[in-house]
């Protein structure tokens, strides 16, 4: 299994290359450079020409390519124009934001999926089977970004029963109990809503696997060898269900976390994605720069993660 | 005599056709009621939203009119209000929802093109073809699209229709080319295709007259709801303020209204209708499209 994963690593290589190569171009092609953000009144355009030169703005393409990545690997991702201080910082501080939010979607997202998704294919037919496929039908159809809005307006704005931005109000002191219940408070609802639009594929893919289970030989044995149903059904049935869906993780933390983009945006929340929304609109070059790369990289760490719990789950496709 | 042939003819392939294509989706939307107000609907909205924008355009239902900003609907004429710029909401709706859907739908045959394209080829030869073209997939996939577009949709200069367009058909491709990719791959290994290649045909001529034919109801499938989930991308991106240009609205712009608590509220004629006429679109489209995917899959067929 080792070799499996170490050789999955070493695919990333090429893959994490041709990225860089991506964003750099990406860079290049954005107006400004890394000087714009530090430039201060008074300095003539000489002085500039000069820092140009001193920041090696004038190397050829390559060699600044090769600066860039050099200064990305000692976590120097440059400086933000408009907050003036270190990208890795400022997104450092977002991501925490933007960590917990996922985790707790996550957690949302298989509390409703996996026991919608094993009674709907349990009870194959039944009135509640129809329910769950029809509601997870409807939830697939929504875009994710009304679902988003009218949750908001409805539980934020209307009932009053959450708060409408931000991730924690500024009463509380970092430390306390408060504190770290009303940022709980200020997830629950953008977690819930990201959670719940997320079922529907988990919930068919359980569905369908429990049902074709089901109809299996090694059940059918089992139960003529007078297994009791309880027994057949979790030791048989479920887990063989739960193994794609444990593979499939990794995926769904990954589309959660690029779904952060609209899902923060919407609520408000300070997390990566509406930094990223943000800073686009003020023109932040850096910092949507280095977030782009972040993403991409956190979508390969999520294939990464998805196909080393498949291998140890399914020993079937290790390569050899 | 020259009759007779005729109608042996008409008999012998009566007995040796099985239900077409065509057929079996009919019957598949014949005992799904869903299916068939959905259809109705999507096509009520989209040929509204085309008929519409004709018709109004005369009249310039883009103009602005700072006398009448924020009309009540059914005041003053203005069957749905006004928004902020005094145009007429009512005509306004028209555009924005001809808007999102021509990008969904040009989107979407962009996408299946190539995505028909590539997966043939990769699905049909196999072999290196289709280890670069895989890894290409797998590449694109990694890219974190959303971010990407919004990033380029702010710094290509001029943009407009066509360019979100291209720039959206370059980062949504993958999803549809691995599919197409799997079903040729199946396709490819059955008997029929064996046999043509025996018998000498071209490769192209089975990939065209063979095996396409035969996947075809599940490309018309994966069309139907690559709409849809275009629809929702082009109109997620006007929310933001990364879509369309003011001057071209889109559904997701009139949405994107919605950004504070006076205008939700006070003013729910600037939104509200876009958020309605987008849900009914999207929930139709994919209502079609499910009913498709059960017509072409046997198994899922209800009885």
């Amino acid at each position: 299994m080792w070799k499996t994963i170490l050789r999955r690593i070493l695919i990333m290589i090429p893959q994490l290359f041709l990225l860089s190569v991506l964003v750099f171009i990406l860079a290049k092609m954005m107006p400004g450079d890394p000087l714009s953000g530090s430039f201060q009144q008074g300095q003539s355009a000489a002085q500039m020409a000069a820092l140009r030169q001193q920041y090696g703005l004038n190397n050829p393409w390559y060699i600044q390519y090769a600066s860039w990545v050099g200064n990305m690997l000692h976590g120097d991702l440059g400086q933000s124009f408009v907050y003036k201080r270190s990208v890795t910082g400022l997104i450092g501080e977002r991501a925490v934001n933007t960590f917990w939010l996922a985790l707790m979607s996550t957690v949302i997202l298989y509390v409703i999926a996996i026991p919608a998704g094993v009674i709907a294919g349990r009870y194959e037919g039944s009135k509640r089977d129809s329910a769950i496929s029809v509601t997870s039908f409807i939830l697939m159809a929504v875009p994710p970004f009304v679902f988003y809005l009218l949750a908001l307006i409805f539980f934020g704005f209307f009932l009053q029963w959450f708060p409408t931005g931000g991730s924690v109000s500024s009463t509380y002191n970092p430390g306390t109990l408060g504190y770290v219940w009303d940022r709980i408070y200020h997830m629950i609802l953008p977690a819930l809503v990201a959670g719940i639009i997320t079922t529907p594929s988990t919930i068919q893919y359980l569905r369908t696997g429990v049902i074709d289970n089901t109809n299996q030989d090694f059940v059918r044995t089992a139960r003529s060898k007078g297994v009791p149903d309880r027994v057949i059904f979790n030791k048989h049935i479920l887990r063989n269900s739960l193994l794609p869906i444990a593979a499939f993780m990794g995926n769904q933390i990954t589309s959660l976390l690029g779904g952060s983009v609209i899902l923060e945006t919407v609520f408000s929340y300070p997390g990566m994605g509406q930094l990223f929304v943000s800073s686009m609109t003020s023109r932040d070059y850096p910092v949507v720069i280095s977030l782009v790369l972040l993403f991409g990289f956190l979508t390969l760490l999520g294939n990464l993660l998805s196909d080393i719990i498949m291998s140890i789950v399914d020993p079937r496709i290790r390569i050899e | 005599m020259q009759n007779n042939a005729n109608e042996v003819a008409a008999n012998t392939t009566k007995i040796e056709q099985s239900p077409s294509n065509f057929k079996v989706i009919v019957n598949e939307f014949r005992k799904d009621k869903v299916a068939v107000v959905s259809l109705i609907l999507a096509i009520v909205i989209i040929l509204a939203s085309f008929i519409g924008s004709m018709v109004f355009n005369v009249g310039g239902a883009t103009q602005v009119n700072i006398m009448d900003r924020y009309t009540a609907p059914g005041v003053n004429g203005y069957i749905l209000g006004t928004d902020e710029g005094g145009r007429d909401m009512f005509k306004y709706l028209f555009f924005a929802a001809r808007n999102s859907i021509t990008i969904g739908i040009s989107v979407a045959l962009i996408i299946e093109f190539v995505g028909v394209v590539l997966g043939t080829i990769s699905g049909y030869f196999g072999g290196w073809i289709d280890a670069v073209i895989m890894r290409l997939v797998d590449f694109w996939m990694i890219i974190p699209s959303l971010l990407v577009i919004i990033v380029l949709v702010t710094i290509v200069p001029q943009y407009n229709v066509i360019s979100i367009i291209l720039i959206m058909s370059a980062f949504y491709w993958m999803t549809t080319t691995r599919l197409m990719r799997s079903l040729v791959l199946s396709e490819a290994r059955s008997e029929y295709v064996m046999a043509s290649k025996t018998s000498g045909t071209s490769d192209f001529k089975i990939m065209f007259t063979g095996v396409l034919p035969n996947i075809s109801s599940l490309i018309i499938t994966d069309l139907t709801l690559t709409i849809a989930s275009s629809i929702g991308i082009e109109t997620a991106l006007s929310f933001l303020g990364f879509g369309l240009p003011m001057q071209t609205p889109s559904l997701g712009t009139l949405i994107g209204y919605a950004s504070n608590p006076d205008l939700i509220f006070n003013r729910w004629w600037v939104w509200f209708p876009a958020v309605l006429v987008l849900l009914t679109l999207s929930l139709s489209i994919n209502f079609v499209g499910q009913a498709l995917r059960r017509a072409a899959d046997s198994r899922q067929r209800r009885a």
